[in-house]
């Protein structure tokens, strides 16, 4: 143990210097902490408001001083903006009554004050229909097969209840026309009475009788359906399939253009071409196109792709269909282009670095086997470098998934069906098509129906995250796979 | 090609013919060699025959232009930008730069192991199956009669013979070198040439190697830059000393290292410098 003058000295500095680490080290921590945290937090948020529009809420009786009566979902409390600023501050609860048709608005606001009583009295129904949204009010009457059943809520909901499980998955003719015929009488708050064919209706459900069970259970269907469905009521009911399917496949296409573009790219760059001004300038060009705005990228999707490639391949293989354009106009194919052309600066630079770390030893091994540079190249040097392409690849994914701006121009609209069919070819690259990214925009503020839309806008968000993290997970699988094949000695 | 400015005199040259060398079938022919990175001379004048199915060592301290030398039998060199050969290496009566020599054959036949060793990021398997494949062979049971014969040939059949499919990164240092050999002799070479192979390995591997080396001599021809003097007389026949790109002597091991001819040689050996 130092004891003497110098020893003492240098102990107060190592423990400066400790603290010092210590400090900085906790800084990092810190940092790091804070970006976890608001990750999860984000998600948290997302899955949080995103889930809980599928599940179903008892459905409120919210009697008024006026001796009105309101039926509706609780959806919030705030406070009401329109009082004076010295006054009490006074609260307003938004309620969603649904029978849109009745009411021209699906949200209520009430003010708490006028407010005497609230329950969550049995019998309430909440109706999903074809058209007009949800429909929320007290069973009265049924009328089936030209039979009409009146009496207690309870008697009336087995049948209703077994009419519905009679809906076939695809809906024929016949059953449309039997469908029609057969109705459903409810009534609102108000007392008024309103006639629905069970053709319009999805779904039926009594939030105020289910157990957590069953209300669990609805929430995986809901969910389910939600993925799985057509969007209906420009885009503020149904499902978000169309968009979830454009996304992945935009993503597939974009990744399979963009590996060997920007690999056969790099490899150029880093082994034929030879270290010079030109080719610095085209490497500092790369870096300088990860920085382009990606509209810009769109523009000249637009430009190049739709316009002159698309044109050019209408008037030379589909000149009948003129002057309707096939290709020359937006759509996934061109989509996947131009995101694979953001895309690629990406895998280049990934590449170029995965390359140039192989070691020079590893390389002239192979040579003083006999092997010629192209061999070399193609056993050697690209195998090992393949965990870093995969990485550059997964980056390109990530920035592909999330990409919006560009697609607006280039093919991605509102509304499209699946561009999937039985149809030769099967996968119609040329059609329009839908994508998370622009649904979630849609959602948000071109429905014309923000209010309703608000917790599918959390909803889709939420599904895109995870779509693009699954994605993620998956090359990032098997770049680690690839990594134990091809474990570098010295990288 | 020669450069006829290089006029090589028996007597003046460092090759000590009356020590039983000029006996010696000489096999390769290195004869005035010389050889540039851009403007800097690495080699001068180098003459030297290397013996037919005899271990050679080349010795000498850190940049006296011996590893350099051992690249240009194979011609390694010729990866580097800017690097410069004139002379003749004569092999089988040819000279291994010219026109009648395919490169890639060339390696082939003149196997390398490298001072790190290098195995492919690859099975242990697929690291010596590689050069058989670049060659061509595609069938399945003579690849895996190669390999065995080659790792057997390494003396490394017995560790890794119940692990070939694994990464071949997984070895020790020492049966990484051994792998390393194990895949030169994969293409059935006839001359093995070994750029300090042991000075990244502990005593008993380095042993072990050395035991290879000798056992190979039946077979292949050996040239073995090292940096250790005792390795030098432990394992080799012949002996060159370099120092600063010029050949200062070449002859028998033994009498190298016991009977110098030149002083610089004496002063290397008994550790004044170098």
């Amino acid at each position: 143990m130092p004891t003497s003058d110098h020893g003492m000295h240098s102990e107060g500095q190592r423990a400066r210097k400790k603290m010092r680490h210590l400090l900085y080290s906790r800084l990092c921590g810190g940092a790091l902490a804070v970006r976890v945290l608001m990750i999860v937090g984000l998600i948290l948020l997302l899955a949080s408001k995103g889930l809980s529009y599928f599940w179903p809420k008892d459905i409120q009786e919210v009697s008024l001083k006026d001796g009105s009566k309101v039926w509706g979902e609780y959806q919030g409390r705030k406070v009401f903006l329109g009082a004076q600023r010295d006054a009490e501050a006074r609260y307003q609860i938004q309620y969603k009554v649904a029978n849109r048709d009745l009411y021209d608005l699906d949200f209520r606001w009430v003010d708490e004050d006028e407010i005497t009583q609230t329950s969550t009295p049995s019998g309430l129904l909440r109706l999903e229909r074809r058209e007009y949204g949800v429909f929320i009010g007290r069973l009265r009457e049924l009328i089936l097969g030209g039979e009409v059943h009146r009496g207690a809520v309870a008697d009336l909901m087995p049948l209703l209840v077994r009419k519905m499980a009679e809906r076939p998955a695809n809906e024929t003719h016949q059953w449309e026309q039997e469908a029609r015929r057969d109705q459903v009488v409810l009534v609102t708050a108000e007392g008024q009475s309103s006639t629905i064919s069970l053709f319009d209706v999805l779904h039926v459900e009594a939030p105020n009788e289910m157990s957590v069970f069953a209300k669990a259970g609805t929430l995986i269907a809901n969910l389910w359906a939600f993925v799985w469905e057509d969007p209906r009521e420009s885009n503020t009911e149904g499902g978000i399939f169309p968009a979830i399917f454009g996304t992945i496949l935009m993503v597939f296409l974009m990744t399979f253009f963009v590996t060997p573009f920007g690999v056969l790219a790099a490899i150029y760059l880093r082994e034929y071409a030879k270290e010079g001004p030109l080719v610095r300038a085209v490497r500092v060009a790369i870096f300088n196109l990860a920085g382009v705005p990606s509209i810009v990228f769109g523009v000249f999707g637009l430009g190049f792709f739709v316009y002159f490639v698309g044109g050019t391949i209408d008037q030379l293989l589909y000149p009948e269909a003129l002057p309707t354009p096939t290709y020359g106009t937006g759509g996934i194919l061109w989509a996947s282009l131009t995101l694979a052309l953001l895309t690629v600066p990406v895998v280049i630079v990934a590449t170029e670095e995965a390359l140039s770390a192989v070691p020079k030893e590893v390389r002239q091994g192979s040579y003083a086997l006999g092997a010629t540079r192209f061999e070399t190249l193609w056993r050697i040097v690209v195998p090992a470098s393949l965990p870093g392409i995969m990485t550059g690849v997964i980056l390109a994914i990530a920035r592909a998934a999330g990409e919006v701006a560009p697609l607006m121009i280039v093919g991605m609209v509102k509304l499209a069906p699946v561009p999937m069919d039985g149809e030769f070819p099967f996968l119609h690259l040329d059609r329009k098509f839908m994508h998370l990214g622009f649904h979630i925009y849609d959602l948000g503020f071109q429905s014309p129906n923000v209010e309703a839309t608000k917790p599918l806008v959390y909803a889709t968000a939420f599904l895109l995250v995870g779509i693009v993290m699954v994605m993620n997970l998956v090359a990032i699988y098997y770049r680690n796979r690839l990594r134990e094949r091809y474990a570098s000695s010295s990288v | 090609m020669s450069d006829p400015a290089v006029v090589i005199d028996p007597a003046e040259s460092p090759v000590a013919h009356g020590s039983g060398l000029a006996d010696a079938r000489s096999y390769l022919d290195i004869q005035g060699v010389n050889l540039w990175y851009g403007n800097k001379q690495a080699l001068f004048d180098i003459d030297l025959p290397i013996p037919e199915k005899e271990i050679t060592s080349f010795i000498g301290p850190s940049g006296c232009g011996k590893s350099t030398l051992l690249r240009c039998i194979n011609r390694l060199n010729d990866l580097i930008d800017g690097c410069r050969f004139e002379g003749r290496i004569l092999w089988e009566g040819q000279d291994i730069n010219g026109s009648g020599i395919e490169l890639h054959g060339l390696r082939t036949r003149i196997g390398m192991v490298f001072q790190k060793s290098n195995p492919f990021p690859k099975s242990i398997f697929e690291n010596v199956a590689y050069g058989p494949r670049i060659h061509g062979i595609r069938n399945k049971s003579k690849l895996q009669e190669l390999v065995e014969k080659s790792l057997r040939g390494a003396a490394l059949w017995e560790e890794a013979k119940d692990r070939l499919h694994e990464s071949a990164l997984g070895l020790s240092g020492g049966q990484m070198q051994r792998l390393c050999i194990a895949r030169a002799l994969a293409v059935e070479p006839d001359i093995i040439l070994f750029d300090e192979p042991c000075s990244a390995l502990d005593p008993i591997a380095t042993g072990k190697i050395e035991d290879l080396m000798e056992e190979l001599k039946k077979d292949y021809t050996q040239v073995i830059v090292t940096h250790s003097m005792q390795q030098a007389s432990r394992v080799s026949d012949h002996t060159a000393f370099f120092y600063l790109g010029e050949l200062v002597e070449f002859g028998e091991t033994q009498q190298v290292f016991t009977r110098p001819l030149q002083k610089q040689t004496e002063d290397y050996i008994s550790g004044r410098f170098g």
